[in-house]
């Protein structure tokens, strides 16, 4: 075994780590910047492209007379609508959306310390599952319209998580593992529910509901159900981010935490209800989408570090960014049908991912 | 700032991992805490950085319960060094260090240019300097070790818990380690496997066996062939230090020899 002194500071193995730049404001605040500009770029490209392709002028034009009340030629209206009614709201609600399943997917593994975790991993997405489903087979909520099944589904995710927070909760409070355990265990009890929910009433609305649940879609995207998902999404990153701190203190461990006078229980069941809620919102209007949440914190933690106070700055824009791409090939690619979400984020990802790891030899959960 | 623990209990599943345990540090000295493995030094270590709420009794430190005090104000005044340090993502040693500032923090505040030139000073102090910008996860386990302890030291408690502090340690630097603690001025507790070393440098033993305390005094009183045979299950022989005339346990992996001048009592003589 070897023994470190200070001679070990010759070149050793160990040495071979890249030493990371120490994120100064100033080069946080221009990343952030050119970050920004970056996202705006691509919500403008991925309005203007599509099925019909709307040239830039146009795009800017129609977005303009929206936005101000101007006038559009008559001739026009059909573009117009397809930028306005249907492009706008869909890649605005892809951007939050990605940027909320970054930030809540790097919060949540430092929560229950584990690099595998995900926003699904309490069995929010299967819960919401099941509740989007029993509203549809079998009318419940009808009162609410066209946002029961929306409904349903935030309902469905807040129980699910509220089961598996109750189910974990044993002698020492809640434990990192027993929540992971607890939340692997219930989405297979959950996913099972639904299986048999389908299996009794086999029609094609129940199976293209459950679609588009367990795939992810931003095409059910209005402007009515937009304001909601983004408000309850920037409200829960600002909350999360305010508590920086406490998450990175908790990322070294419980006992540490106490050490150092965070009281990590109470921490992590406050943030659960604030992850839960923004998890919920997303899935009720997008199904589940998976890999974002998982890969995109990993992502950002190779480029800029783990300290959460920027971790959960930059990460929403990347996941914005990228889910943005995402959606864009997802409905041009094999247009007029649409790619499952899922399916996208892992072919961009993947490589992406695995390559960033490779180079910098990021560590993934010790040694 | 002196710690007591009065009659503290740990019960877990009707199983006392610490019993009606009373622990004195005094202000400013260095209180060792040996015994077997199991005897609950940690156990008791635990519920004095309160990662443990005890199932009896009070920790009071300069009078006061430790449990009227929010969790963030005990941590301002006893910073710890725990056994579970892992981290599961890539800090830099620069950060971890920065976070030992978390008690004397609100929210998200930037550490002051004085807390950064703090934090320079303990990573200094513990040779880990050099080491600042690079992640904890690639570090050996001894420079991890060092960097917790730094960590610690920026919390500026006035009472420094530590749980086998010398583990992973190259001898030097547990050397090194040790003798910034008894010259450091602060309350120390501190868990210690190596007799030697908490000999040389505790002014204060405590011996525990099965969650009790067994005895208590000065190395030169408690760390007794007796003691040692009682508490440990093995034969040693104590000789003075040549310098400082602490004591000193020599062991022999095949107990002792009978043949050993010092004397070889019978096992009989000594339970």
């Amino acid at each position: 075994m070897a023994v470190s002194t200070k001679a070990a500071s010759v070149p050793s193995v160990q040495a071979s780590r890249p030493a990371r730049r120490r994120g100064s404001r100033a080069a946080t605040a221009g990343l952030i910047l050119g970050l920004s500009v970056c996202l705006i770029g691509s919500v403008f490209v991925a309005i203007g492209l599509g099925s019909a392709v709307v040239p830039p002028a146009d795009t800017v034009r129609y977005l303009w007379a929206s936005v101000t009340g101007g006038t559009i030629p008559a001739d026009e209206v059909t573009r117009y609508q397809i930028i306005w009614q249907i492009r706008t709201p869909r890649v605005l609600l892809a951007a939050i959306v990605g940027a909320g399943l970054a930030v809540v997917g790097a919060a949540i593994q430092a929560l229950v310390r584990n690099s595998l975790a995900d926003p699904y991993i309490l069995g929010v997405s299967s819960g919401a599952s099941v509740g989007a489903v029993t509203v549809s087979l079998f009318g419940v909520l009808s009162t609410l319209g066209i946002y029961a099944v929306s409904v349903g589904a935030f309902a469905g995710a807040l129980v699910a998580t509220a089961l598996v927070y109750l189910i974990a909760y044993g002698r020492v409070g809640v434990t990192p593992l027993r929540l992971v355990l607890t939340g692997v265990a219930l989405s297979f009890g959950f996913q099972a529910v639904m299986s048999v929910m389908i299996y009794f009433t086999p029609t094609s609305e129940s199976t293209s509901t459950v679609l588009f649940w367990t795939m992810g879609s931003f095409g059910a995207a209005t402007w009515g159900s937009l304001p909601v998902v983004v408000a309850i999404v920037i409200a829960g990153i600002v909350v999360l981010r305010r508590f920086s701190r406490p998450l990175d203190v908790m990322a070294l461990g419980d006992e540490t935490a106490a050490s150092l006078g965070v009281d990590s229980v109470r921490v992590r069941r406050g943030l659960f209800v604030v992850t839960a809620v923004m998890t919920g919102a997303m899935v009720a209007v997008s199904g589940t989408i998976g890999f974002v949440g998982l890969v995109i914190p990993h992502i950002t933690r190779i480029l800029i570090g783990a300290p959460h106070a920027r971790l959960l700055v930059i990460a929403p824009f990347l996941g914005a960014i990228l889910m943005v791409w995402v959606d864009l090939i997802s409905r041009t690619l094999v247009a007029p049908r649409e790619l499952p979400l899922g399916v996208l984020t892992a072919l961009i990802g993947v490589p992406v991912f695995i390559m960033l790891m490779r180079r910098k030899g990021y560590v993934f959960g010790g040694r | 700032m002196e710690l007591r623990t009065e009659d503290l209990t740990v019960e877990i599943d009707g199983k006392a991992l610490v019993a009606d345990l009373r622990l004195d540090a005094v202000s400013g000295q260095v209180l060792g805490l040996v015994g077997p493995n199991g005897s609950g030094k940690s156990t008791a270590l635990r519920c004095i950085y309160r990662a443990l709420k005890p199932s009896r009794g009070v920790v009071r430190i300069g009078g006061a319960d430790l449990t009227d005090l929010p969790l963030r104000e005990s941590a301002q005044r006893i910073a710890a060094l725990t056994q579970q340090g892992e981290a599961d993502f890539d800090f830099t040693v620069d950060e971890v260090v920065a976070l030992g500032r978390t008690p004397h923090k609100h929210g998200n505040q930037p550490l002051t240019a004085a807390e950064r030139e703090l934090c320079r000073t303990a990573m200094a102090q513990m040779d880990v300097l050099h080491l600042a910008d690079r992640g904890i996860l690639g570090l050996s386990g001894g420079e991890r070790q060092r960097v917790l302890v730094a960590r610690a030291l920026v919390q500026q408690p006035e009472i420094l818990v530590l749980d086998e502090p010398t583990n992973h340690l190259d001898i030097r630097h547990q050397i090194e380690l040790l003798g910034y603690l008894r010259g450091c001025g602060r309350t120390v507790i501190v868990v210690l496997h190596d007799l030697n070393l908490a000999s040389a440098v505790c002014d204060h033993i405590a011996v525990l066996a099965g969650g009790r305390l067994v005895t208590h005094g000065t190395p030169t009183k408690v760390l007794t062939r007796e003691l040692i045979v009682e508490v440990f299950g093995v034969e040693a022989v104590i000789v003075r230090h040549p310098l400082s005339g602490d004591p000193q346990i020599l062991f022999a992996l095949d107990g002792m020899p009978s043949s050993t001048p010092t004397s070889a009592p019978t096992p009989a003589r000594l339970v």
